[in-house]
């Protein structure tokens, strides 16, 4: 089962002998990304960052900052223009592109749910796609929707355009888990979201990250949002990493930039 | 009164002059569809191939229906008189709606759905035959649509070269300055536009992904 190696070449890296031995899971190597015809605009500027098994890494940011990029450079939807990006101690330009995105989870603002498809076919496509057989794919299917608090039998045959705003976003999150990856990506998960959704949903995911042990890397642009989900933030503007630091750090660090996210959610930080 | 007792009394060649008609519309429309579908399937995502496919697709459509079976009578293999040159030039003027539609829908899908398809580790081959073909397919039907109505209606032009179907009655009935005659051959093949409008129309509605 092509994954279930790809999982496992992600999840026991300490264990293998051509990768590095323990170390971290996702890595940028003095990263640069420029877009554009001639790329002549550059996205983010030198980045170098390691990130370890089970954080759970934010990488806060205005909009144009780079964070998109960064999270895409992961799984492959970007490729760097100058450096490299590691999983699991390989470059995301050695990996077999299909089996590096496999095997990392993806979660959009737009969800990007496919509407042609009812609820069980979108969690189960990875499964699927890896051909597990049925009954695996089914018992899968329940524990997934039982995580992300959906009935399994109630939802499995509704179509995207049935669903709320907030139960497809649910609905993503069950897909990107389906087949069980070791890495989560997630940009702008809960945006799209109204207020009170979108905090059931943060406090009911964080809940869930604690309890599924997975590397994510989640993308934002709210400090609230960042300190409620994150183990650690990193804050990107320019296309450069300005302050990389724990969540109980993060607001007391002297930087401008920093400080002006705090003021902005008129935050009153504790102990400080 | 007349128009119908002409009708009547001519219904069995009428009904012959229908189904060689309607012979030569499917064969033209499978053999259309057969390779436009695939055509546009393989064009997509290569915007060159695209245009350069859309414009020979075009020309043809530009070219009069009668010139254009003209045309094909000189030429080997393909030409000559009789049904087959009716069907090739009848195929050539069917492309247009359909490679363009298939074009347009397999293009037009939200890139939201396509990024989360290509981030989840489909290949390229899935992406297009899960994602996009079923996406587009109504889309695709709609360019069929227009493509048979037209095709009923080219058809009549088939008589001229010696392919038979309801545009027999209609040069006869010109030719003899007979309205009659020529409603023999008019009627019948405008009903069976309709038909195949609105039974294409059911079909497109119901493959419509909400």
């Amino acid at each position: 089962m092509p994954l279930r190696e790809m999982s496992s070449s992600i999840a026991n890296t300490g264990a293998s002998k051509d990768t590095n031995t323990g170390g971290p899971i996702i890595e940028f190597r003095d990263v640069s990304y420029a877009a554009g015809n001639d790329g002549e605009r550059l996205i983010l500027d030198g980045i170098s960052l390691a990130i370890h098994r089970g954080e759970t890494v934010v990488l806060l940011g205005k909009s144009g900052a780079g964070k998109t990029s960064l999270l895409k450079l992961i799984n492959r939807l970007q490729v760097p223009t100058r450096g490299e990006v590691l999983v699991a101690g390989r470059a995301t330009a050695a990996w077999d592109v299909i089996r590096l995105r496999r095997g990392i989870g993806y979660v959009i603002q737009d969800v990007g749910l496919f509407p042609h498809f009812d609820v069980a076919r979108n969690v189960t496509l990875v499964p699927s796609l890896e051909n597990w057989p049925k009954d695996r794919e089914e018992s899968r299917y329940n524990e997934v929707m039982q995580l992300v608090g959906l009935d399994p039998r109630e939802y499995a045959g509704r179509l995207p355009h049935q669903l709320s705003g907030g139960q497809r976003q649910r609905v993503g999150v069950a897909r990107a888990l389906a087949a069980d990856p070791p890495i989560l990506l997630m940009d702008e998960p809960f945006g799209a979201l109204d207020p009170v959704t979108r905090a059931d949903l943060q406090r009911e995911f964080r809940e869930l990250a604690r309890r599924l042990a997975k590397t994510i890397v989640l993308v934002t642009h709210d400090l609230r949002e960042a300190l409620l989900l994150g183990s650690r933030i990193v804050l990107i503007d320019e296309g450069r990493v300005v302050a990389d630091a724990s969540v109980e750090e993060f607001p007391r660090l002297p930087r401008p930039l920093v400080q002006k996210y705090v003021a902005s959610v008129q935050l009153t930080v504790p102990h400080a | 009164m007349k128009y119908g007792q002409f009708f009547w009394n001519h219904r069995a060649e009428i009904l012959q002059a229908t189904q060689q008609h309607l012979v030569l519309v499917l064969a033209s429309m499978l053999i259309a569809v057969a390779i436009c579908v695939p055509l546009g399937m393989w064009i997509v995502g290569r915007p060159r191939l695209q245009s350069i496919a859309l414009g020979f697709a075009n020309i043809f459509q530009t070219i009069p229906s009668l010139a254009l079976f003209g045309f094909l009578i000189p030429i080997p293999f393909i030409g000559g008189i009789g049904a087959r040159t009716a069907i090739v030039a009848l195929v050539l003027y069917a492309m247009l709606p359909i490679l363009r539609n298939t074009c347009v829908g397999l293009n037009g899908i939200d890139p939201v759905v396509l990024e989360a398809a290509e981030a989840m580790g489909m290949t390229d081959r899935q992406v297009l035959l899960r994602v996009r073909l079923p996406l587009a397919r109504s889309i695709i039907l709609a360019g069929i649509r227009t493509s048979t109505v037209i095709t009923i209606g080219v058809a009549t032009i088939a008589a001229a070269i010696g392919a038979g179907g309801l545009g027999t009655y209609i040069f006869r009935g010109v030719a003899m300055v007979d309205t009659a005659v020529i409603l023999a051959g008019a009627v019948p093949a405008a009903l069976l536009a309709l038909a195949a409008d609105s039974l294409l129309g059911l079909l497109e509605r119901r493959l419509k992904v909400a």
